[in-house]
């Protein structure tokens, strides 16, 4: 399983690509689709996302949502 | 837009702030205002101060800010927004009040107020959102222009003789008693997003305890104006901006 | 210190008047700047704010800082009173154009000097138009009452305050430099006796139980403008409706009625009498509210008077108001000084004697 997640709200994303220049693992790239305002919106391109969020840091959009795999199983 | 759920075997690390609102936002690519918004946000839902703070907003770009941040707003006349702030915070000396201004609204039409509130020690954080141009209006040279920059008012590069010389604003707050805590802060890198919002949350605390003026710069990229690409445009703020406006603290409380 | 906060006989200045009946009203906030002649105003109230709990007062750099001062502590809830003198009003008018379109409640005292530009010290009445007409930019108004002696001053603080928080709009006291500067008996009312309570419009900090407040004067997009613009229509038409003041003096049988607010009213005053003694019947018409004129009052004396004479302390501002609710019915002449010059009650007893013999004449002749 991989260790980390990126959800994009492509609504929101108007591909400026600041999260692609800062992503460590060149995880993001825009996409070809566009949303309702006409902007390309990024996606996660390829695997080795390990959700240190310095793509999510740097949006100025608030488009993204980032996950990492949970440290310890829950507790059954 | 709801949260989104988290995929199986993972927890959200980094998600929206609650107060900030979840609406586009009409700014443009690159810009750092929905950065900076987000630090605020942040600074706010950690402290749990969303429901005493009030914000005052400028004229400029961020005008509008009002519909970003989820708490009580006062949209200011240009330049006016830390008098407003010095207002509202003189009837409510209990609630968190900050002021939000662009580099012409707080070092241009502005000046007189920002100096006064400051020197009068107001107990608000004047927050200045330095990206060196009038974004709004079409790209104007702004006070803090630095020399030989092009702006549609500056079409030859800013030149000293005709132009003056850009306005070390933060400077001047800083050499006044009042202010307590005066630091110059950025939005282009992860680390320096970190640093601010560890200088907005320490503005806050610094309020609740009656210190004086708090007085956070941040300088910021304007794509449009600067007609670069917003990773070009970031790349300018390390490599001309920050020469020219160090990032660091120019103040910093007596403990 | 405590102040005493029962109603009492005083001999006050204008000026100190104006503000200790302030306090009494419970206003919260004052932000000012010195200007002659009313800067006692800003005196009296940093000297005696702190026998009234709570109360701030603060000279603020310049007038543009203070009235965006009382710009956010009007928007925080507070009862919020600015004064300051012809300049210094002009310089507060984007404040004033921001705050009737933004609906916060305020009162504004101009203690009116001569102008224009740096002018003089001396009292006038100049500012008129720019009060009555909204002043900054924009379709607004601002309630505007003109006292005409130190008592009405005072009345007029409590009026002020209870008008600009019923309408939600800033009210302005249209008084003048004399009127500052004389002394006379006041009553003043209690302390107390205007309560106030923090609207929930205010933004005093957005509890989870609501959505937060927000007060601005932009609506980029046009619907919405002319929205907002409609709403401010019809708010200045209920005050229209509600709100005209007026005194009249001897308008039951008036031949001639004067027409004179604030100072150049006392003056009117003495020159009915002046020509009531000489057998000439004059009333005299005083509009209390300048907005909202006391139009129908006027278009009903032009029932019965004969003419019209308005006097002020300025080019002849007024008179464009009367003539406007007179409509053309009878004629409305004009006496006044401008540049601080005050007339005398002779003065204008001379123009009515001069009406009155035309008058007597055009009937002589049946006309």
């Amino acid at each position: 399983m991989t260790q980390g997640d990126v959800r994009v709200d492509s609504e929101l994303c108007k591909g400026c690509e600041l999260c692609v220049a800062a992503c460590p693992k060149d995880c993001l790239a825009l996409s070809s689709g566009f949303n309702a305002r006409g902007y390309r919106y990024v996606a996660l391109a390829k695997d080795g996302c390990t959700g240190c969020a310095a793509c999510a840091v740097v949006c100025p959009d608030t488009a993204l949502t980032v996950f990492r795999a949970v440290r310890k199983p829950r507790a059954a | 837009m709801e949260r989104t759920a988290a995929p199986e075997g993972m927890e959200a690390v980094f998600e929206r702030p609650t107060s900030l609102v979840a609406t586009p936002t009409h700014y443009c690519p690159g810009c750092g205002h929905g950065v900076i918004h987000r630090a605020l946000a942040r600074a706010i839902d950690g402290l749990g101060i969303q429901s005493t703070t009030v914000g005052v907003a400028p004229v400029g770009c961020s005008v509008f800010m009002y519909e970003y941040l989820d708490v009580d707003w006062q949209q200011a006349a240009h330049g006016r927004a830390s008098a407003v702030a010095a207002g509202v915070k003189r009837v409510l000396p209990d609630r968190m009040v900050f002021s939000y201004q662009g580099d012409g609204d707080l070092a241009a039409i502005g000046t007189s107020e920002t100096i006064h509130v400051a020197n009068r020690g107001e107990n608000i954080l004047m927050i200045f959102v330095n990206n060196a141009i009038y974004g709004m209006t079409g790209g104007q040279m702004a006070p803090t222009t630095p020399l030989g920059m092009k702006t549609t008012t500056t079409p030859y590069g800013r030149e000293p003789a005709t132009m003056g010389y850009p306005l070390r604003i933060t400077d001047l707050v800083a050499a006044l008693p009042g202010a307590c805590y005066v630091t110059r802060q950025a939005v282009h890198t992860v680390a320096a997003v970190r640093r601010l919002e560890k200088a907005i949350e320490q503005s806050f605390r610094l309020q609740a305890q009656g210190r004086g003026t708090c007085f956070v710069e941040i300088v910021s990229a304007c794509p449009s104006g600067w007609k670069l690409t917003p990773q070009e445009a970031n790349a300018r703020v390390e490599a001309q901006m920050l020469k020219e406006y160090p990032l660091g603290d120019l103040k910093v409380p007596t403990p | 210190m405590t102040a005493s906060t029962a109603s009492e006989v005083r001999l006050m200045k204008g000026n100190e008047a104006l503000a200790e009946a302030a306090l009494r009203a419970g206003m919260k906030a004052y932000f000012g700047y010195p200007i002659t002649p009313q800067s006692e105003v800003l005196e009296y109230l940093t000297l005696h704010a702190r026998e009234h709990a709570g109360t701030v007062v603060l000279q603020a750099e310049s007038e543009i800082a203070a009235v965006h001062m009382v710009f956010g502590a009007a928007g925080a809830g507070a009862r919020v009173m600015i004064s300051s003198s012809s300049p210094g009003i002009s310089l507060m008018q984007e404040g004033f154009s921001y705050m009737a379109c933004s609906q916060l409640p305020a009162l504004v005292v101009n203690v009116q000097r001569g102008g224009p530009g740096l002018g003089t010290i001396q009292p006038a009445q100049g500012d008129y138009h720019q009060a009555v007409r909204g002043g900054g930019h924009g379709d607004y108004r601002l309630i505007v009452l003109a006292p005409s002696s130190v008592q009405e001053l005072v009345d007029h603080v409590f009026l002020g305050f209870q008008l600009a928080e019923r309408y939600r709009t800033p009210a302005m006291i249209l008084a003048d430099g004399a009127l500052g500067q004389m002394m006379e008996k006041v009553t003043l009312p209690p302390a107390g006796s205007l309560p106030h309570a923090v609207p929930g419009w205010a933004t005093t900090g957005k509890p989870k139980e609501r959505a937060r407040n927000v007060i601005h004067s932009v609506f980029i997009e046009p619907e919405r403008m002319e929205r907002q613009n409609l709403l401010l229509q019809e708010k200045y038409r209920k005050i229209r409706e509600a709100e005209p003041r007026c005194e009249q003096l001897g308008m039951e049988d008036a031949e001639i009625a004067l027409v004179a607010f604030g100072l150049s009213a006392r003056i009117c005053q003495k020159a009915m009498d002046l020509g009531r003694e000489q057998g000439i019947r004059v009333g005299l018409l005083r509009p209390i509210t300048l907005f909202p004129f006391p139009t129908l009052a006027v278009a009903r004396a032009a029932a019965s008077a004969q003419a019209f004479l308005t006097v002020e302390l300025n080019a002849g501002q007024m008179v464009e108001d009367v003539r406007l609710a007179v409509n053309g019915r009878r004629p409305v002449e004009f006496v006044g000084r401008m540049g601080g010059m005050v007339p005398s009650p002779d003065d204008v007893l001379a123009r009515i004697e001069e009406m009155a013999a035309r008058l007597r004449s055009r009937s002589r002749a049946g006309t």
